[in-house]
């Protein structure tokens, strides 16, 4: 267990770095002056001298990278002032230090992903396994049917008929905001409310009909069958013996949608225009803004990685057959 | 007949036997175990086989036997060079072929055919009989006279299908069809060795006999040389002449038909054989001794040291922990049966005055039920 | 749905004794390709503390039956008729809580391969005792000492430490012993062990079924024994059925029908089959053609169309007219008694080695 963790650690730590130089140095193939870039239309060369100058960009790319890298362990000094570790640099478009931008927008990101991953899990684990315990009836049909159109539905394409529907011709709720948690729970509830239901029923669809095909699967096994020639009644070797084993896809597919939410959800984001990583990664890429695009990504790297091991510690823990090693 | 040829013509059986075709010795394949820490090495190694000696005569059949693990399979997987040996030597009609490079394989590999066990999977579902049968001719570039399709024909006719279903895709035959396919597969090089791994221990019993017959009509008619790798015994002694007996990666006993079936020394070949339930068809009583082993085989991982049997045999003394028996014919034995064991067996299968019994839980409820 | 009509059957072939009946059974089953007809019109009785031995290749029908008796088919697809009496219950038409009560406890179940039938998830101990707490209403504690004892019992050594170890941790053969003793822990009158040692070698094979053999003495259950091997059947059976085609087409004890067999298909199944005392310079007779298809099953005899002995019976009784499997001893076969035995004698014997 141990073991596994530094190993899978320290694995991690490289995978960071690596992808770190792969986007670095792949930005940089870009024929593009950045100096020019930030200073904007009308600008003398000597004002891009001292942007250059400031931003380090004068320095050999070498040189750059390995401060850029040093930054996040042990923190960085620019102009604007000291920027402590992890410093992924600052901005070339605003001049702000980039992880404060990060941590700026994060908490939308955050709960955006819990309140939607609560409800979807909860809908939609439930419904899949409703239909796969009443396989082949009419309430299976329905279930599957439904699930089959909503999975096939986008956010964007939701988004704006729920926001038409409940917020611009009723006036039933009020826009979705991000009001910090901790500034009022309840505006935060009801801000995030629409965001949640939207970018949850697409999820809910997709975990039914996901649940209720490993459970049909899982039904199948021999060793079930086993369970229920012992006289075990139903129920029980529905959520002992079947459950158990189609946790493994289920967990598998948490774990991706989880780092891919906690990534920036980016069309959700747009829909129902909160500012959250998403966004922030966007404007860094439209802006071809270095520092800012890189550290949106490492962030990004950061929770695959971990939800990574921590979904293989999940697999330890539900099926006995797999070592940590 | 291809006219690549590598083999000398057979000249007829030198000393009563027929000359070698295919010959091994010490043949080993250990597959590596990674692990440890921090850095992954190699700390241990599965001993699928361990020094096997074996040969094939032109035309002979040869069985092999032995159970899960034993690394029958492994070793019919070396000699078609499906896997590289770790150590010891494959030779093929003179030439040694252990470590030969694809290129020097190209001529030996269409004459040492390979036939699966599992007819479903061994067959490429999107490809026609037809294609399937032909492909190894293309690859090789043989042209038969009358052309490639008359061919693949005339072998369709040879194991028992309809020449018209060239153009039928695998999952339109039932099993034994398929592995009759398989079988015309492995014939369209005009092999001289065929190595069956189970071919008919995935097919209906129904079925299994019109398999055995097609590969025996095979081997006698078109003297092609086998080695029928089966954990069925009665089927291998049907079928092979002379035939191997191997346990834990290593041949125990080596014999003809006779010795191993009739005159068996290894306590190994006695258990297993004592073990095989026989339809008894006249009134007499069951003659045949009772042996049960206790446990099953050890892990090939760690073998037991000296004799690989010793921790399953009735009788393993302090030398068979320490000193491996050598594969030797043994006082009593005929030529050519050869035995790896300190301490062998009177050469009989009748019963014996008392059963042997190891499994601790058969021997306590024997006696509970005298 | 399920379809549940009693039918009329015939009345029991077998003596008073019998403690499961099992009368024209009918298993159907609703497939995209059409109906399957799995089980058609089986009847076969099984004495208290005996061994019937289903023999039959895949398709044959053996295992279906058999998990028709414990009700694990699927009941959207499958169609049930006949009747399934054990010690005087009817289980076609019980419900799903009867059933549930007799799983296991009166009736037990061993399947052929161990390694898929135990779940992965749970320990081999767990798995063994919850059948014994579920029925006999025992405690956690008393479970636990009941499946080490059961462990012991069938020969798993260090038991009380196995009792905490998974299913992948076990070797073949002990998983199958884990299974037996998983079986045996309730005592059951009734194990059905369908095909319990394909998936094992050949002396871990002898192992087990001389076990099941002891066993059976010491807890006295009948067993309904499925296999397509007619030598274990031989070891083991009292009685025996041979199955074609979801019917039943020889019936009698183990030495009659293996002695003086009566269907042109268990000669075929015989002779098709080397022995290790045979005579090798004696050719396999196979039986020619392929197993029916179950969606079309040939009309008739559905042995017909790989039968020798058509022309023997004459007309096309054979292609027009089932034949009936007699109570007691017999075989479902128009060729009449004399036939029966003299071509046994005279055609198939001699080849049998």
């Amino acid at each position: 267990m141990l073991q596994f963790l530094i190993r899978r650690l320290s694995g991690a730590v490289v995978i960071m770095f690596l992808i770190g130089a792969f986007t670095f140095f792949l930005f940089y193939t870009i024929p593009q002056d950045f100096a020019q870039l930030s200073c904007g239309k009308n600008c003398s060369p000597e004002n891009i001298a001292v942007i250059r100058e400031n931003l380090g960009l004068d320095k050999p790319i070498t040189t750059q990278f390995w401060e850029f890298m040093t930054g996040i362990v042990s923190g960085r000094d620019f102009p604007q002032g000291h920027c402590s570790a992890p410093c992924l640099g600052v901005s070339f478009d605003s001049g702000d230090f980039v992880w404060d931008s990060i941590k700026d927008r994060f908490p939308v990101t955050l709960s955006l992903t819990v309140g939607g991953l609560v409800i979807f899990l909860l809908f939609g684990l439930g419904t899949g396994l409703m239909a796969a315990w009443k396989r082949g009836t009419v309430l299976d049909k329905l279930v599957s049917g439904a699930s089959m159109v909503l999975s096939s539905f986008q956010i964007y394409f939701l988004g704006p008929i729920v926001l038409s529907l409940l917020v611009y011709n009723t006036g039933w709720l009020d826009s979705p905001k991000a009001v910090p948690f901790l500034d009022s729970p309840g505006e935060w509830f009801m801000g995030m409310l629409i965001p949640w239901a939207v970018m949850a029923t697409i999820f809910t669809a997709q975990y039914t009909r996901m649940a209720r095909s490993t459970m049909i699967e899982q039904l199948q096994e021999e060793h079930v069958r086993t369970a229920r020639a012992k006289g075990m009644r139903q129920r029980y070797v529905f959520f002992r013996y079947a459950w158990r084993g189609s946790l493994i896809p289920i967990v598998t597919i948490i774990g991706m949608d989880l780092s891919a939410l906690l990534s920036g959800a980016v069309v959700t984001e747009f829909t129902f225009d909160l500012a959250g990583i998403g966004r922030l990664a966007v404007e860094g890429s439209l802006s071809k803004d270095l520092p800012l695009t890189m550290g949106v990504m490492l962030f990004g790297a950061f929770f695959i990685l971990i939800l990574n091991i921590v979904v293989d510690l999940a697999y330890a823990y539900i099926d006995p057959r797999v070592r940590l090693a | 007949m291809s006219d690549k040829l590598t083999l000398p013509k057979p000249q007829g059986p030198v000393d009563g036997a027929a000359e070698t075709l295919l010959s091994v010795e010490g043949l080993t394949k250990h597959f590596p175990i990674y692990g440890g820490f921090p850095i992954k090495r190699k700390v241990g190694a599965v001993q699928a086989v361990d020094g096997v000696d074996l040969s094939v005569g032109v035309g002979e059949s040869v069985g092999l036997v032995g159970e899960s693990g034993c690394g029958k399979s492994t070793t019919g997987r070396l000699i078609t060079r499906l896997l590289e040996p770790t150590a010891g030597k494959i030779t093929y009609a003179g030439q040694d072929i252990s470590h030969a490079s694809r290129r020097q394989l190209a001529p030996v590999r269409s004459e040492i055919q390979m036939i699966f066990q599992d007819p479903y999977s061994s067959l490429n579902p999107r490809q026609t009989v037809g294609t399937i049968i032909k492909s190894p001719m293309e690859v090789n570039g043989i042209n038969p006279k009358g052309g490639i399709e008359k061919r693949v024909r005339e072998l369709l006719e040879l194991v028992g299908l309809n020449p018209e279903h060239y153009n039928r895709f695998p999952h339109e035959f039932s099993g034994g069809q398929r592995q009759r396919i398989g079988v015309a597969r492995a014939l369209s090089l005009n092999p001289k060795l065929i190595v069956a791994d189970e071919p008919v221990s995935a097919l209906d019993v129904s079925i299994q006999a019109q398999v055995v017959n097609l590969l025996q009509k095979v081997q006698e008619e078109m003297g092609i040389a086998f080695l029928f790798i089966a954990h069925d015994l009665a089927i291998v002694r049907h079928f092979s002449q002379r035939l191997a007996v191997m346990y834990l990666g290593k041949v125990v006993e080596v014999g003809d038909r006779d010795s191993i079936y009739n005159r068996p020394r290894h306590p190994y070949t006695h258990a297993l054989l004592s073990a095989v339930p026989e339809v008894t068809l006249d009134d007499e009583t069951e003659d045949r001794e009772r042996i049960r082993l206790s446990g099953d085989v050890p892990s090939p991982i760690h073998p037991p040291s000296g004799c690989r049997f010793r921790t399953r045999c009735w009788k393993a003394q302090d030398k068979c922990a320490t000193t491996e028996p050598p594969l030797v014919q043994i006082s009593g034995n005929s030529a050519n049966h050869l035995t790896a064991c300190h301490f062998p067996e009177d050469p009989t299968t009748e019963a014996r005055a008392e059963d042997i019994v190891l499994d601790p839980a058969l021997a306590a409820l024997e006696k509970e039920g005298e | 749905m399920t379809t549940l009509t009693k039918t009329e059957g015939e009345k029991a072939p077998g003596g008073p004794e019998a403690f499961l009946s099992v009368r024209d059974l009918r298993v159907r089953f609703s497939t995209e390709d059409g109906i399957v007809k799995a089980v058609d019109g089986l009847s076969f009785d099984v004495e208290r503390g005996k061994t019937l031995g289903i023999v039959g290749e895949s398709g044959s029908g053996k295992s279906v039956t058999n998990l028709t008796v414990l009700g694990l088919h699927n009941p959207k697809t499958a169609t049930v008729e006949g009747e399934i009496v054990l010690d005087g219950k009817e289980l076609v038409t019980a419900t799903e809580k009867e059933m549930e009560k007799l799983r296991g406890n009166k009736v037990a179940m061993i399947f052929q391969d161990p390694l898929t039938a135990l779940s992965p998830y749970y320990t081999v101990g767990r798995q063994i005792a919850e059948p014994f707490m579920k029925h006999t209403g025992a405690s956690k504690k008393e479970a636990k000492l009941r499946a080490i004892e059961m462990l012991d019992k069938v020969g798993i050594p260090q038991p009380a430490m196995r009792f905490e170890d998974y299913p992948h941790q076990f070797s073949g053969g002990m998983r199958q012993r884990a299974m037996i003793a998983m079986s045996l822990i309730c005592n059951p009158d009734l194990l059905i062990a369908d095909e319990p040692t394909t998936a094992l070698d050949v002396t871990v094979q002898a192992q087990i079924l001389d076990l099941l053999k002891d066993l059976q003495q010491e807890f006295g259950s009948a067993i309904i024994f499925i296999t397509h091997d007619l030598g274990v059947i031989s070891k083991m059976a009292d009685d025996l059925l041979v199955m074609y085609s979801g019917r039943a087409v020889e019936r009698g004890s183990v030495r009659e029908v293996l002695r003086a067999p009566q269907h042109p298909y268990t000669w075929g199944l015989l002779s098709s089959m080397p022995r290790l005392g045979g005579d090798t310079a004696q050719a396999l007779t196979p039986i020619p053609g392929t197993p029916p298809s179950l969606l079309n099953p040939p009309s008739g005899c559905p042995f017909h169309p790989r039968c020798g002995f058509t022309a023997e019976v004459g007309g096309n009784r054979c292609s027009g007219e089932r034949p009936e499997l007699p109570a007691g001893r017999g075989a479902a076969c128009h060729l009449d008694d004399e036939q029966k035995s003299t071509f046994f004698i005279e055609q198939i014997k001699p080849r049998l080695g």
